[in-house]
């Protein structure tokens, strides 16, 4: 198995002085693996944010309970970037602007980060560029948008697409987008879902967690999961989705509750 | 037993990377500062009446003087100038010809303080090396100088100001002193009267010095003040690039480095003056740092003249520093490039002062603080137009960068303007390394230490991209050295 979640529980670390911890997770089981896509959708407010946060580490939160293993092995007492090292990749709802380092650079410092942590030995300067160029030609970017600071000036579909970039260079072994099509048009989202579509494979796993059914028909995933208050309430196939699309979250909801 | 070894593997990386001193025999005048202290340097020196003389001057200004430690924004124990020592050299029976007799513990120190690899193949004199000349300041005294013959075929000299003072007096006469006097401020009259040694360059009309030039200054004597005097003079139309370097070894003891330096930029010449400074900042606390305390100033004494100054300042656990531009003459520039990173309990009070004196003269500043740990850093710069400097015109732009909750970054600029046709604007912006920058990063495999050397770079480009080629990198790096442990 991939990933495999059992019953976790997480809360958002107050901030000093600032009273309780606030539960989000709660008890959250999950088991995804190679070659499958897997969808979380979920009202505002459920948690499905916070999972993704959890699994790549982000500051802030506390595992209260439960376990996360990735490959077999317990993920949740790693760093953010051993994480990433051992192939876990979050694509991230909102793309953060890093003044003054250039697309190139950053790319170049984290491909080759993961590869120290690996223990490999560091990509050359122009067996990267190589890299590089074919995987940016297959998205369509230009190598100019790469000489950028990373995100500064971008467009929402800009921002995104670059995240595809990043997965295609660092190829991880499982794919976490969160919201990936939030403040995207049409056509942008249509790069994307293709630019996403492109990495899929037998040996890689995808979680894509979204708000809309939408951006399940360019992405279409083999599972379904519907969460609500901070656990999955019921799981299924594609059409589960189309279920949702047409009852709305609320039905769902009162029925887990 | 494992685990003790790498508490102790990872204390050591803590410490400062290039705490170490190497011992080679030094000849010191007795502690403590008088008439004969100046005499007994100025013997050993060999000078000329004139320039004892001109020491002893400076000296009795200075006993008259007050330390400034009441305006810029450090706080330091006061220093007791009878308890250091004025005069420490290496011991040597005469001049070396040629970098094999030098001390090898020498050029070990060099290597360890990773001078980049392309000087060291000058050094090393490989074929092919770029052309760098290294006038070396072991202490207080040169002790090896690089392609001597190639500079003096374009006519441009470069030598210790010691051996200027004897074999160019004219040209030391007229220019030492003449930007900064020896009364110019407490340190700058201090200096005066005690500088051991330093370098001089004067590039002859018309001449594009053929290569940078470089030197490394070091202390590395306990309990020696570092006193260097450079002065660099470049004639009509000349160009000289002049970079400068240094680290110091682990210390006790606070030291002072009290440099001056004189630029002087005649009719259509062009300087630019890059600055690396990387002394010993002290333990955690701030114990045991270099106090730099320096004077650096350019006159643009004739038209059209430019002078560029460029600065990475790293170290040091109190800098003092406002290298600055008097804009003499007719439509000259002056530009100021800084990036200042205090971390722990630095204190940093840098800036400039650009003086329109003559008309359409222009200013450019672009300064980067970064203060991290529980440290001071404060941007001090003067900009001042004169009543004739009709269309003078000056940028700045001041942006701090904190990291962490203890630290303080402070902007004092100070603007006159005597005269309504001039223009003069200041830009300044203050920010922190955002939670979910340093996430983002991580998430994508950089881990902490270097995700925030890699933002901070970032922050600084602008002012990196300055520097010469090969100071470039070796800077980048550096700055991830300076801010270790500024995070978790």
């Amino acid at each position: 198995m991939l990933l495999e979640v059992k019953d976790l529980r997480a809360v958002v670390r107050p901030e000093e002085d600032e009273g309780e911890a606030k539960e989000i997770i709660k008890g959250l089981s999950l088991s995804l693996d190679r070659g499958e896509v897997h969808a979380i959708m979920g009202p505002n407010g459920s948690g499905k944010s916070t999972l993704s946060h959890v699994l790549a580490g982000k500051p802030g939160y506390e595992v209260t309970s439960g376990e996360a293993l990735f490959d077999g092995e317990d993920l949740l007492g790693l760093e953010p970037e051993e994480r990433a090292a051992k192939g876990l990749f979050l694509a991230m709802q909102y793309p953060v602007e890093i003044p003054g380092v250039p697309y190139m650079q950053f790319l170049k410092v984290a491909l080759n980060s993961q590869r120290k942590l690996r223990g490999e030995d560091e990509l050359s300067t122009p067996d990267f560029m190589r890299l590089v160029r074919e995987k940016a030609q297959a998205l369509g970017i230009s190598m100019d948008m790469l000489k950028r600071p990373v995100n500064v000036g971008f467009s929402g579909g800009e921002k995104k697409r670059m995240e595809v970039l990043q997965m295609a260079v660092l190829e991880p072994k499982l794919c976490v987008l969160d919201e990936i099509d939030s403040g995207l048009d049409i056509d942008a989202l249509k790069v994307v879902a293709d630019g996403v579509n492109a990495l899929r494979g037998p040996e890689r796993g995808f979680l894509v967690i979204t708000h809309y059914q939408r951006l399940l028909n360019y992405i279409e995933p083999d599972h379904v999961h519907i969460m609500a208050n901070g656990r999955i309430i019921r799981s299924g196939g594609p059409e589960l989705a189309h279920e949702l699309e047409r009852e709305g979250y609320a039905a769902f909801v009162e029925d887990a509750a | 037993m494992a685990d003790q070894e790498t508490i102790q593997q990872v204390e050591e990386l803590k410490k400062y990377k290039y705490g170490f001193e190497t011992e080679i025999e030094t000849e010191k005048a007795p502690k403590g500062l008088n008439e004969d202290i100046i005499r007994f340097i100025s013997a050993r020196k060999n000078e000329p009446e004139w320039m004892l003389e001109w020491r002893l001057e400076a000296y009795r200004l200075w006993k008259q003087m007050e330390e400034p430690h009441h305006w810029a924004n450090v706080e330091y124990e006061p220093i007791d100038y009878q308890d250091l020592y004025y005069y420490a050299a290496p011991k040597q029976q005469k001049k070396p010809k040629s970098l094999d007799e030098i001390d090898p513990r020498i050029l070990e120190t060099y290597e360890k303080l990773g001078i980049p690899l392309k000087e060291q193949m000058v050094l090393a004199g490989v074929e092919g090396a770029p052309k760098v000349a290294v006038d070396a300041v072991f202490d207080s005294v040169s002790v090896a100088t690089t392609f001597r013959e190639e500079l003096e075929k374009a006519g441009v000299i470069f030598c210790p100001i010691s051996e200027a003072i004897q074999k160019y007096p004219d040209l030391v006469r007229k220019y030492l002193g003449s930007v900064v006097p020896q009364g110019d401020n407490f340190f700058a009259a201090l200096n005066s009267a005690v500088f051991t040694d330093g370098s001089f360059v004067y590039v002859p009309k018309g001449v594009r010095c053929p290569m940078e030039l470089s030197t490394y200054f070091r202390i590395n004597e306990k309990k020696t003040g570092q006193f260097e005097r450079t002065l660099i003079i470049v004639d009509e139309g000349g160009y000289v690039s002049y970079l400068e370097g240094c680290t110091a070894p682990m210390r006790d003891e606070h030291q002072l480095h009290a440099a001056v330096v004189e630029l002087i930029a005649e009719k259509d010449a062009e300087i630019k003056y890059s600055t690396v400074q990387n002394w010993y900042p002290g333990d955690e606390e701030g114990r045991g740092g270099v106090y730099n305390f320096v004077t650096k100033r350019a006159d643009c004494r004739g038209d059209n003249s430019k002078v560029s100054w460029t600065q990475v300042e790293t170290g040091s656990a109190i800098t003092w520093k406002y290298p600055s531009c008097l804009l003499r003459g007719d439509n000259s520039v002056g530009e100021f490039y800084s990036i200042a990173i205090s971390n722990n309990a630095q204190q940093v009070d840098s800036g400039t002062k650009m003086v329109h004196l003559g008309r359409n003269t222009k200013s450019r500043i672009i300064s980067k603080g970064i203060s991290a740990g529980k440290s001071q850093n404060t941007y001090r710069g003067l900009v001042s137009v004169h009543r004739k400097a009709h269309g003078a015109r000056n940028f700045t732009q001041c942006d701090s960068l904190l990291i962490g909750e203890k630290c303080g970054a402070h902007t004092v600029p100070y603007i006159q303007a005597k005269t309504p046709h001039a223009k003069v604007e200041h830009e300044a912006t203050t920010s922190k390394i955002a939670e979910d920058q340093l996430f983002y990063l991580r998430a994508r495999g950089i881990p902490e230490e270097e995700a925030v050397a890699l933002i901070v770079n970032g922050f600084v480009r602008e002012v990196i991209q300055k520097l010469p080629m090969e100071f470039m990198a070796e800077t980048q790096k550096l700055i991830g050295i300076s801010l270790e442990g500024s995070v978790g």
